[in-house]
């Protein structure tokens, strides 16, 4: 076979060297990113799947912030032990809000897609000030640290802001009350009906003192994980099916 | 030095014409040699502390030294602080020299570039320890700092390129292919992957462009070719000209070298998919990302046989030159990591490796024994030929190096190896009732050995490390390796 462009004249040639090896390298890019936007079944709506709170949307960014996904996965694979260690096999419509996608790489703990729930409150709280008071074995580090320190709600707006840009669908309403939806999930004893309405299935945690911590809304973050989406729910299965996605 | 041209059309080293003087920048590749090893050794010991606090939770130091705001201090020291620094200097160096051309845009751009680069790793460090990390694995800095990397890089590219056409060679050096896919690729990379938008312009907060299986599929096609492009591309343009260089023997094949090229970069692209297997990613994208990671085994491998065969009769060196024996094992660690991953990319195999030590494993494989071997392997030709000394200060000494590390290697690679199928099979262990045998944490207590032996190896490859560095300041400031007054004195190795 006869090449129209000789290896020749390309070594020759140091812009046409540059330019055939940027368009052989982009090629594989293409072929398998960009389908990814245009075919419908990547990613499956399903009933469930909602905005994070606001105070789950900070909580989410000390999990960032603390690299929570260098040992901990949010990803249950198709695989029949992992389904009867951490449940059903993760949907793309889980993470279809997760900017960025948190799916890890590593499991140096346990996977936490499906966390949400299965502990308590009080658990959770304890297990990231103190790991080993309550699973002795444990390698993970303490983050007792993140209930001294008060969380930053300065950017709040402007974060769900920028998410809105993103394609997260918050709406004016979500926007004007995300303060107050904020005060009424980390207080237990708060009137929660708005903040229920906006954000079903929002676990209410346990700020102490009049204060807010930083450790508040990662707990608030990790109890959401996995209990958006019902799986017991038969349209589910359906909205899976019809669609043939995952 | 000069007086030795690659003729490139058949990749063989000739005896040029006495050739006019050139005034190389060598000054920069200096520069970024030291630099090098600087992070090479913070990079070594920052990995050597995180091994350790996962072996000893107690060594977490909340909030900055813990576990999670370190890793990515120990990753990208290593990658883009050490190995980086070295594909800059030795880049530079090589493209200079096959081109016979100085380096385009004077010592200012080449300043620039240089104190930019060490600027970018310095900001990088401290914001993932003071929390400012954009969590994507490898790809941790700040958009701030995304965008000066930009602006460096593409500062780089231009200097690279417009040498590369200032050259007084018709062909342009297989090396510089590498090296130039390199620098080409890192860049599509990573401005596509860091794509965000700021929450505000003057905070570090931003949220990633795209979400979810479109992010996932993003974050590996960038992911995986850090690996293949950062520290597979760029590293095979060290070892197509040292090799030769230090072996003083054409490349074996030209033919072969062409091949490598094109197939590898075309093919590497499309293994990203395979860090996702099993994944809410559409099973068609999983399948491309597997069948195109078995493939890449082909070209890896001719490139393997290209740089071993490179030795023919010249084998014997291998037990005078020290650099030269780590640059071959080097390359047969290439061929071993290169055959790990695909096999790793097996649906069946992947199933069981994912989310493993095993893949620490066979990341360290590449980055100890191919990536920090080769480099290592340039150092010790480059130092005497840089500083203008008669040799090394010790070739024992490197003998040493070259046989702690080795063995640094074997302990990290074997006791992954050993931790990471153990996981697999315990996490998909079911006891004759039919539920799961193990706990999650009965697995981490399994691996608590296997941990230790392999901060063993890191130690093993850090003291490695720093008799390398003594070695070669001592090879800079020793009386013993001055050269005379005469001019060009015989250098060290196959010059």
């Amino acid at each position: 076979m006869r090449l129209p462009i000789s290896q020749s004249f390309i070594e020759r040639n140091a812009i046409v060297l540059l330019i055939a090896t940027l368009i052989t390298v982009a090629i594989g890019g293409l072929v398998e990113v960009v389908p990814l936007f245009t075919i419908q079944t990547t990613v499956v709506k399903v009933p469930g799947i909602r905005p994070y709170s606001p105070l789950e949307l900070l909580g989410r960014q000390i999990y960032l912030r603390e690299g929570c996904y260098l040992c901990h996965s949010q990803q249950i694979r198709n695989l029949r032990d992992e389904v009867a260690r951490y449940g059903h096999p993760s949907i793309a419509a889980e993470s279809m809000y997760d900017h960025p996608f948190q799916w890890g790489s590593k499991r140096i703990g346990p996977d936490l897609a499906r966390v949400g729930g299965k502990y308590s409150n009080a658990w959770m709280y304890q297990h990231l000030k103190a790991p080993r008071s309550v699973v002795p074995e444990s390698i993970m580090p303490d983050f007792a640290f993140l209930a001294k320190h008060q969380l930053h709600t300065k950017e709040l707006i402007a974060a769900m802001k920028t998410n809105i840009d993103l394609g997260v669908p918050y709406t004016k309403a979500d926007l004007q009350s995300a303060m107050a939806d904020l005060q009424a999930q980390a207080f237990a004893n708060a009137d929660h009906a708005g903040l229920l309405s906006r954000y079903p299935n929002a676990m209410i945690v346990d700020a102490k003192g009049g204060e807010v911590t930083q450790l508040d809304a990662l707990v608030a973050y990790l109890q959401i994980l996995g209990r958006m989406v019902n799986f017991a729910n038969p349209a589910v299965e359906r909205a899976l099916q019809a669609q043939g996605g995952k | 030095m000069s007086d030795l041209a690659l003729d490139t059309a058949s990749a063989r080293f000739v005896t040029a014409a006495p050739a006019r003087h050139v005034d190389y920048n060598e000054d920069i590749v200096r520069k970024f040699l030291i630099a090098s090893m600087f992070w090479g050794v913070v990079a070594f010991v920052v990995g050597c502390y995180i091994a350790a606090e996962l072996a000893w939770p107690q060594l977490n130091i909340a909030p900055w030294f813990n576990f999670g705001r370190l890793r990515p201090v120990h990753t990208s020291a290593a990658i883009f602080a050490f190995g980086g620094s070295a594909l800059f200097g030795t880049s530079i160096y090589v493209v200079q020299r096959t081109c016979r051309a100085p380096l385009w845009g004077g010592k200012a751009l080449a300043n620039f570039i240089f104190w930019g680069y060490q600027f970018f790793i310095v900001m990088a460090a401290l914001s993932y320890v003071l929390g400012f990390s954009k969590s994507r694995e490898y790809a941790e800095p700040p958009w701030h700092l995304d965008l000066f990397l930009v602006v460096i890089w593409v500062a780089y590219l231009v200097a690279y390129v417009a040498t590369l056409l200032k050259r007084e060679e018709p062909h342009i050096y297989v090396a510089n292919w590498f090296y130039l896919a390199f620098i080409v690729t890192v860049a599509m990379l990573w401005i596509v992957n860091n794509l965000t938008i700021p929450v505000s312009i003057y905070g570090s907060r931003s949220y990633s462009l795209f979400a979810g299986a479109q992010d996932a599929m993003v974050q590996w096609w960038y992911g995986h070719n850090a690996v293949g492009f950062f520290l597979t591309a760029g590293f095979l343009g060290m070892m197509y000209y040292f090799i030769p260089k230090a072996a003083d023997r054409p490349v074996y094949s030209y033919r072969l070298s062409v091949v490598h090229f094109w197939a590898l970069i075309f093919i590497y692209i499309w293994a990203g998919p395979h860090h996702l297997e099993y994944t809410s990613l559409p099973d068609w994208t999983q399948t491309l990302g597997m069948v195109f990671s078995i493939m890449l085994w082909m070209p890896s491998w001719g490139g393997m046989i290209n740089g071993l065969m490179t030795l023919s009769g010249a084998w014997e060196k291998l037990r005078t030159d020290p650099g030269l024996r780590f640059s071959v094992t080097a390359v047969g660690f290439y061929g071993m990591s290169t055959f790990e991953g695909p096999l790793m990319s097996i649906r069946s195999v992947n199933a069981l490796a994912h989310y493993t030590d095993w893949v620490i494993g066979h990341v360290h494989s590449g980055t100890l024994g191919w990536v920090a071997f080769i480099t290592f392997g340039a150092f010790y030709y480059l130092v005497p030929v840089l500083w203008k000394r008669t040799g090394l200060y010790s070739t024992r000494l490197a003998a040493w190096h070259y046989w702690i590390s080795t063995l640094g290697i074997v302990l990290y690679i074997t006791s992954m190896w050993v931790a990471g199928i153990m996981e697999g099979l315990m996490w998909r262990a079911y006891d004759a009732m039919g539920f799961l045998q193990y706990s999650f944490i009965q697995t981490v207590v399994a691996v608590h050995p296997l941990y230790v032996v392999r901060l063993l190896g890191g130690i093993f490859f850090l003291i490695g490390m720093l008799i390398m560095c003594f070695n070669l300041i001592m090879t800079v400031k020793s009386p013993s390796t001055a050269r005379g007054n005469v001019p060009g004195a015989a250098l060290a190795a196959g010059a």
